[in-house]
């Protein structure tokens, strides 16, 4: 029995942990898409979790700290798409210096405005998103394996939990079975096409690009109002390039993203669980090891030695009217 | 590529634009500073006070430029081939490795100018070994570099933790990093040569890596301009399919440009360690790394360019450190803030006011931008 509610404890930080990553790895996965390269995911989620947590704790109110957080995180979207779609910049330069944007401003207007070594003052309860307990969840606790399973790991998390997994079909439904959907992954594939029949490019590149910083946003009000009491710096802690790692494990779908972002959380939570204790047949594994798993994986797969992730066709390219 | 833009005098180019994308930089982190309460001009007064005042000011900003130098050349001869390598960091992380390797090895039997050649020999191996996969890869496989070498990275991180926690540190220490080298691994300081002018410095940690990190930028420009593998290095950045036309093997090209880029990546892991804190610690390289990408874009990935561009940036850090000390609401981070700016408006947002800058050529002379300049106004 103890085993069992190990598992389910690890299973339950799985689903914590992997949160932030799906929201930024969908976030990724439109405006990949749609064939601009966003290595800017990192700072995007780090500028929602400081607006985040700085509104709601200027406003007393979680839902403004999530507009905020969403606001904030499209308007550096939208520098990117200036960058890169309307002046035709390299994606990926800009996507560096957003994160550095992004990493200086976060704590320097933090200290200039809480004082506080760049945290946000720790939120109070009705200032986070709380918990949300289903019916039951209590009395259900007693039952044998079920009990624990639905009062663990399905009932119990915030609602920005529930709403990270069903984004999941939505962006499927979004995805391939819209008409947006369908020019969206055009733009990506074969952009010159998508002109012909008259439809802008930069517009539907600047939509998608929308959509990844509302999302971005959301991953970061996560960080900072769910998981964690209020802003720290640099809390983002290399989340986004490992979003960017799932994104291409999964192969740009969204379901696959789902499960990668599991994986990947899974591991991080499994590092935590085993820290110091050793495994039976293979020993004592280094922290550092399951850390860098997900990297090592990534770089694997890339390689082509797990399937062969291919990337949208005209991603990171430009789109230039005539050449 | 095909450039959409006309042409511009080469001065116009490669000075006047880089000044204005600079210039909108800063007049952005200008106004960062007015968000946060304070006043802009004071704090570039400041600033470059804090920077060039004192003589210990200058030595100390030729002592980051020294870091920034190695990192921008890495970054620059990566792109001269068109591939972008952001792992300047990690593999200036990993090259920490050999270099304390090394350190403690020979530090207590050879003297420093033993030790030292040693030490840059296990770096530049190091660094280019952690761009050997990578490279591999985007020869090999096709994977994006980009992606490849941020997870390496990663990696590189999580193995210095390993080896600083494990078998680099001293067993009687909880602190994550190496022993304190000996006088065989500790570099002489430059200091001396400030004094010349008349300064006084108590105590700086300027030191030889900067002539070296001279002589690097040097042999670059003698790489990329004067041999012929950098021409074929140029010709792989311009037009990859022009390169295989002209028989230039693409395996063998990334692969080089990459290791020679990590290996100059690695030597940046000099500085800070056997120059300045005498040891191997965690985290040494602090985003020196990233900082080449700045440096190497508004440099325009010349050596020259470089090496003044370096020089800036330690100015910043050196600067910035002053004013986060006169100033408290401004923090280092505003370096890193006008970092981001940098980046953005030389490189992402480099054309942006090339247009303009190209109709008001054609307004005074026509003559001056050409035949296609009716066309570049247009784009």
């Amino acid at each position: 029995m103890d085993l069992f509610n190990a598992i389910i404890q690890v299973l339950d930080s799985t689903i914590r942990l992997s949160v932030p990553l799906l929201l930024a790895c969908l976030a990724g996965l439109y405006s990949e898409r749609a064939g601009v390269f966003d290595i800017g995911l990192e700072g995007k989620m780090l500028v929602g979790a400081f607006a985040g947590a700085a509104a709601a704790s200027v406003f007393h109110s979680a839902l403004i700290g999530l507009g905020m957080a969403i606001l904030i995180s499209v308007a550096f979207a939208m520098i990117h798409g200036f960058a890169s779609i309307t002046h035709r910049g390299n994606q990926i330069v800009s996507g560096v210096a957003i994160n550095f944007i992004a990493a200086g401003s976060t704590i320097m207007l933090g200290q200039a405005w809480f004082s506080q070594g760049g945290r946000t003052p720790a939120l109070a309860p009705g200032e986070r998103f709380e918990a949300i307990n289903w019916p039951g969840a209590e009395a259900l606790r007693a039952v044998p394996i079920l009990g624990p399973i639905y009062a663990e790991l399905i009932s119990g998390h915030s609602i920005l939990v529930y709403l990270a997994f069903l984004i999941v079909p939505f962006t499927w439904w979004v995805l391939f079975r819209t008409r947006f959907g369908l020019r969206l992954r055009a733009v990506g594939e074969n952009p010159a096409a998508v002109d012909t029949a008259g439809i802008s490019v930069a517009w539907l590149r600047y939509r998608a690009l929308i959509c990844t910083g509302v999302l971005t946003g959301i991953a970061g009000a996560y960080l900072s109002m769910v998981q964690n009491g209020g802003f720290v710096k640099d809390m983002t802690a290399g989340k986004g390039y490992i979003a960017l790692a799932a994104l291409i494990f999964a192969k740009w779908k969204p379901v696959n993203a789902m499960f990668a972002c599991l994986l990947f959380g899974f591991l991080d939570a499994l590092s935590i669980r085993l820290q110091g204790t050793p495994l039976p047949v293979i020993g004592k594994v280094p922290v550092q090891f399951m850390q860098a798993l997900p990297y090592v994986l990534t770089v694997i797969l890339l390689a082509g030695f797990i399937g062969k992730a291919i990337p949208p066709r005209a991603g990171g390219v430009p789109y230039v009217k005539e050449r | 590529m095909s450039t959409p833009y006309a042409k511009l005098p080469a001065w116009a180019d490669y000075g006047l634009i880089p000044v204005i994308n600079l210039a909108v930089a800063f007049i952005v982190a200008g106004f960062v500073v007015m968000l946060v309460g304070e006043n802009p001009f004071r704090a570039a007064v400041i600033l470059v006070e804090g920077a060039f005042g004192r003589g210990s000011g200058i030595a100390f900003t030729l002592f980051y430029a020294t870091t920034f130098i190695f990192s921008g050349l890495s970054v620059a001869v990566a792109a001269h081939c068109g591939l972008f390598n952001i792992g300047g960091e990690g593999q200036g992380y990993i090259a920490g490795l050999g270099i304390g390797i090394v350190c403690l090895a020979f530090d207590s039997v050879l003297p420093w100018w033993l030790t030292f050649p040693i030490a840059i020999v296990a770096s530049a191996a190091m660094g280019a070994l952690w761009a050997l996969i990578p490279a591999y890869l985007q020869a090999k496989r096709g994977s994006h570099i980009v992606i490849t070498t941020i997870m390496f990275n990663f990696i590189a991180a999580s193995v210095m933790v390993y080896a600083l926690v494990g078998f680099l540190k001293p067993p009687s220490s909880m602190a994550p990093q190496t022993r304190t080298f000996l006088d065989g691994a500790q570099l002489p300081k430059l200091n001396w040569v400030i004094e010349l002018f008349g300064a006084k410095i108590r105590s700086a940690p300027l030191n030889i890596c900067f002539l070296l990190a001279l002589v690097m930028a040097f042999l670059v420009w003698l790489l990329i301009w004067r041999t012929r593998l950098g021409y074929e290095m140029r010709t792989y950045g311009h037009s990859p399919k022009a390169a295989r036309y002209a028989g230039i093997s693409e395996t063998r090209i990334i692969i080089i440009a990459m290791m020679i880029s990590g290996a100059l990546a690695g030597m940046m892991a000099l500085n800070p360690t056997m120059g300045d804190q005498h040891n191997v610690a965690l985290d040494f390289v602090s985003g020196a790394g990233f900082v080449g990408i700045a440096v190497a874009l508004m440099g325009r990935l010349h050596p020259v360019g470089i090496v003044l561009a370096a020089i800036l940036f330690g100015m910043l850090y050196q600067g910035g450190a002053e004013l986060a000390f006169e100033m408290p609401a401004i923090s280092r981070d505003m370096i890193v803030i006008i970092q981001g700016l940098v980046i953005l408006f030389a490189g992402a947002l480099e054309h942006m006011f090339r247009p303009y800058v190209q109709a008001l050529f054609a307004s005074f002379s026509p003559r001056s931008v050409g035949i296609e300049a009716a066309k570049g106004k247009g784009a």
